[in-house]
């Protein structure tokens, strides 16, 4: 892990330079280039979409990749690529709020835990360790089970789940720091607790968990997909590409580009998650597990 | 204190994270919305009716009273009935804990299977061509969805090649392995990648490490080491990578089971989620989560095994 | 008749040249002592006796390993197999990393008897069961069954012996044999060695930095620095009477050589970082004596008498 005892300038400065990518590792710039365009993807949906993501088109079903379909359609004639195109609206849509909410959650329940120390602490934690037992997507199952299908209740799933590793990563942190010199420093000039937790403490713990997040997205955007294939999450007509495959399951022996092209979305949104967890890591000196 | 003991004291240790299960797996179940007699009975049960189910069940009495009945019937295997199969849901499971095992164990050994010898070429030629391929497959198999990845091995071997079946699980023990083989397959690909990266790196430290050294010192052959030694040695990380996905694997196995139609413990918590049938949900549930605690607990017993430095 | 011997050995890393022009010789029997401050050389001196110089960073560039006739320097990797734990055998500073882990200690002796000879399983067994006796473990075949952290710092040393001598080598490279040990187990595994000289004939490469090792155990010296051999000769007359101002320097800084009342004298500098040597006489900066033709002319190993040279220019015959 990183020296702990750099001040908020530093870990500010370094966060900066890592955002300046003419200086920046492969990884970094790969990562940033795919998450980039995939942004740029969803947010130009609408002009850049050569058809109607929804609107049936009967007369040209099931047809393969051609010049004016380039993936192919589906059943309802409904054009592959427009739907790639405007299922990256949703699944990164999915990727960041489904990170978000455990982010802020985990961060702030591991960092009381780890400077509250005592009951609160062990509280706390046995709490992560009862969370950690369940397989992660069995208890998101099951909370999906109890709200409903959609993808509402897939964020309160991913809140309720998802915290725990964020937690235990600042807490560990949180317990370094809090006996480093620094803090030392400032509790010894009066500062309050809590300004010392969110003037001192935070900002430099908050890294490793900003790398974590990223690669995290890996883990929700597939967590994601799969539970709306499974027809639990996102529903039909709406173009997800976890719902597409599940569509195109049932044309499997004759019309294989209706599964394959949404797969091979979430396989580049996924890698470019990935390669921008190990670029950051690689540029913030952090190394994950 | 003998090395193994802890197989004796530790589920004494456990007690506390499996009461945090039942009372977890309780408030799921509590937090239902809707009247849970009604959903039992049907809109048009008597008031009598209603009234004996609550009684029977203790739902007029306390919160933590429920729970301490809730927690007599785990006891003695009761979890409630399925409303769609109309039979306890206890034996439903345990009809369907047998295509779930096989699809993790067989992942599990495919895995290494796929994982040791992709890490060892990759480490033995680090940074030729072999490796960086290697490396690109380990980074871009993180993100490969397990239910894509198992429609597209179908599309390729049922459809294409016709050497599996598309689906189902099969009656005799060689069907059943000809039925397992993609699925167990699906899981282990998707998995292995993490494993691979994990275990290139460890034979790289490995075979810089001062023992290594000293093996060659020993006029040993490289092969000799790299089996003798560097294996050993770079595979106790793994055994604990593995306790780390297996909430993971669980989890894949669930989703795989719906791609392939295995009647496993996955595809029942799907179906009975579809159906409303809570009992099932929450018995599913259950059972994963003590199973998760369970493999962890075999892993943590392999570890002992494989690294004679460990004291549990 | 030397056993082995080194003319000339020079060792590169990329363009610099580490190690320069190192003479040895070692006969039957004999305790060589290969002295030097750390990064002086002497131990990749040693890694490249046994051509285990890391691949692709370290490689010998000039001069001749000679054993039984043979040119180890220009041996193949099969051949090397056959020397390595065969004819020379090496033990290291530290023995808990040198160990593999999760080996029992007998399998780790027992191997190289099976893999260099075929041994069978119960053969190679009593062997090291003989070996561990050898470097004085007590109930050796209860102990076969240990793995290395269950073993004390100078058990696991002597087992690290009983390694490298599975084949009965008739060299033994000890790289700093003693320098992760407590002073009391120190001396025990020396006389362990010499103990081992006596009953094996067998011959040894003391790696060391420490003068009191030296003193207690080997018959000559070669005195090594910033990457050249300073001065070679019988140990008694070498440390009695040091021609080299090196050697000189090295001895005022043993603690018992001065008064105990005043501090230890030290080298004045710091050695030079390796490829960065200077011209002349590498020991030019730091040296007393040191006079202008020191720094442009670098002075050749001069045979000053029977056996002893020495590479100074003001060295003469004591």
């Amino acid at each position: 892990m990183s020296d702990f005892a750099l001040s908020r300038g530093n870990w500010l400065e370094r966060g900066i330079g890592a955002l300046r990518l003419g200086r920046a590792n492969l990884n970094l710039r790969l990562g940033a280039g795919i998450v980039l365009a995939w942004a740029l993807v969803a947010l130009l949906a609408p002009w850049i979409a050569p058809f109607d993501p929804i609107a049936h088109n009967l007369p040209d079903k099931l047809q393969g990749p051609s010049l004016a379909y380039p993936f192919g359609t589906d059943n309802f004639g409904r054009d592959i690529l427009s739907r790639v195109i405007y299922g990256a609206r949703i699944d990164l849509q999915m990727g960041v709020i489904g990170v978000l909410f455990p982010f802020l959650i985990g961060t702030t329940i591991g960092s009381i835990a780890g400077y509250a120390g005592g009951w609160v602490d062990s509280v706390l934690m046995r709490l992560v360790d009862v969370v950690l037992a369940f397989p992660f997507l069995v208890l998101m199952l099951a909370i999906i089970a109890i709200l409903g299908p959609g993808l509402y209740s897939f964020y309160i799933a991913m809140a309720l789940v998802g915290w725990v590793s964020y937690a235990r990563l600042v807490r560990a942190q949180v317990l370094v720091l809090k006996t480093s010199d620094f803090v030392t420093a400032a509790r010894s000039l009066g500062f309050g607790r809590l300004r010392i937790l969110f003037r001192h403490i935070l900002p430099n713990c908050i890294a490793g968990s900003i790398v974590f997040s990223m690669s995290d997205v890996v883990l929700v955007v597939l967590s994601g997909s799969a539970i709306s294939y499974l027809g639990l999450g996102v529903q039909p007509p709406t173009a997800e590409w976890g719902v597409m495959i599940a569509e195109g399951q049932n044309f499997i022996t004759t019309a294989w580009w209706i599964t394959t092209f949404p797969g091979l979305a979430i396989v580049f949104m996924a890698l470019g998650f990935s390669l921008l967890a190990d670029g950051l890591a690689e540029r913030l000196g952090l190394r994950q597990r | 204190m003998h090395r193994y003991s802890f197989v004796l004291y530790r589920p004494l240790q456990l007690i506390p994270v499996l009461f945090g299960i039942s009372v977890l797996s309780f408030v799921l179940v509590k937090s239902i919305p809707g009247d849970p007699v009604r959903m039992l009975l049907g809109t048009k049960a008597t008031p009598e009716a209603v009234a004996r189910i609550r009684a029977l069940y203790g739902l007029d009495e306390p919160l933590f009273m429920q729970y301490f009945y809730f927690l007599k019937n785990l006891g003695i295997g009761e979890m409630g009935q399925s409303i769609l199969y109309k039979t306890p849901v206890l034996p439903l499971i345990a009809d369907r804990v047998a295509p779930t095992l096989f699809l993790v164990i067989g992942s599990v050994l495919l895995t290494l299977l796929i994982a040791v010898p992709l890490a060892s070429v990759a480490a033995t030629w680090r940074g030729r061509a072999v490796d960086h391929a290697i490396r690109a497959f380990t980074t871009a198999g993180l993100g490969f969805p397990a239910f894509w990845l198992g429609i597209m091995l179908i599309i390729l071997f049922s459809v294409k090649l016709g050497l599996f079946p598309v689906a189902g699980y099969g009656e005799t023990v060689i069907d059943k392995l000809h039925h397992m083989i993609l699925p167990c397959l699906t899981v282990a690909l998707a998995l292995s990648a993490v494993v691979t990266r994990n275990l290139r790196a460890s034979m790289i430290a490995e075979l810089a490490s001062d023992h290594a050294t000293a093996a060659r010192a020993k006029g040993l052959s490289e092969s000799w080491i790299f089996r003798r030694h560097i294996l050993p040695n770079s595979l106790i990380p793994a055994i604990n990578l593995l306790a780390i996905n297996v909430g993971w694997l669980i989890g894949g196995s669930v989703v795989v089971e719906t791609v392939f139609s295995l009647p496993g413990m996955g595809q029942l918590l799907v179906r009975a989620i579809f159906t409303r049938d809570y009992m099932v949900v929450q018995g599913v549930t259950l059972v994963f989560a003590c199973a998760t605690v369970l493999l962890n607990f075999i892993a943590d017993v392999l570890t002992v095994a494989a690294d004679p430095r460990v004291k549990l | 008749m030397s056993l082995l011997e080194v003319r000339n050995l020079s060792i590169a890393a990329g363009a610099s040249t580490l190690v320069e022009q190192v003479d040895l010789d070692l006969a039957e029997g004999e305790v060589l002592g290969l002295v030097g401050e750390s990064g002086s050389g002497k131990t990749i001196t040693c890694r490249a006796l046994m051509r285990l110089l890391p691949a692709g960073e370290l490689r010998i560039s000039a001069g001749s390993i000679h054993l039984n006739g043979r040119d180890l320097a220009r041996a193949s990797e099969a051949e090397m197999r056959k020397v390595r734990g065969v004819e020379i055998g090496m033990i290291f500073q530290n023995p808990n990393s040198h160990l593999d882990p999760v080996m029992r200690i007998g399998d780790q002796i027992a191997e190289s008897v099976r893999y260099h000879e075929g041994a069978s399983a119960g053969e190679a067994r009593s062997r090291a069961i003989e070996l561990l006796r050898q470097v004085g473990i007590p109930d050796p075949a209860r102990r076969m069954a240990a793995y290395p952290h269950e073993f004390s710092g100078g058990m696991r040393q002597r087992a690290m012996i009983a390694v490298a001598l599975a084949c009965r080598p008739k060299i033994l490279i000890a790289d700093e044999p003693t320098t992760a040990l407590d002073v009391t187990v120190q001396a025990q595994v020396l006389r362990l060695l010499l103990d081992l000289r006596d009953r094996l004939g067998l011959a040894i490469v003391l790696v060391t930095h420490n003068l009191g090792v030296v003193a207690q155990t080997c018959d000559s010296l070669a005195v090594m620095y910033a990457g050249r051999v300073m001065e070679r000769g019988p140990k008694r007359e070498l440390l009695r009477m040091p021609a080299h101002p090196y050697t000189a320097a090295l001895l005022g800084c043993q603690p018992g050589s001065a008064n105990p009342a005043e501090p230890l004298p030290a080298i004045p500098g710091q050695p030079p970082a390796a490829g960065a040597f200077p011209a002349g006489c590498r020991f030019h900066p730091r040296c007393p004596r040191a006079a202008a033709i020191c720094e442009s002319e670098r002075p050749a190993l001069r045979a000053l008498r029977d056996r002893r040279v020495a590479a100074c220019h003001f060295a003469v015959a004591p």
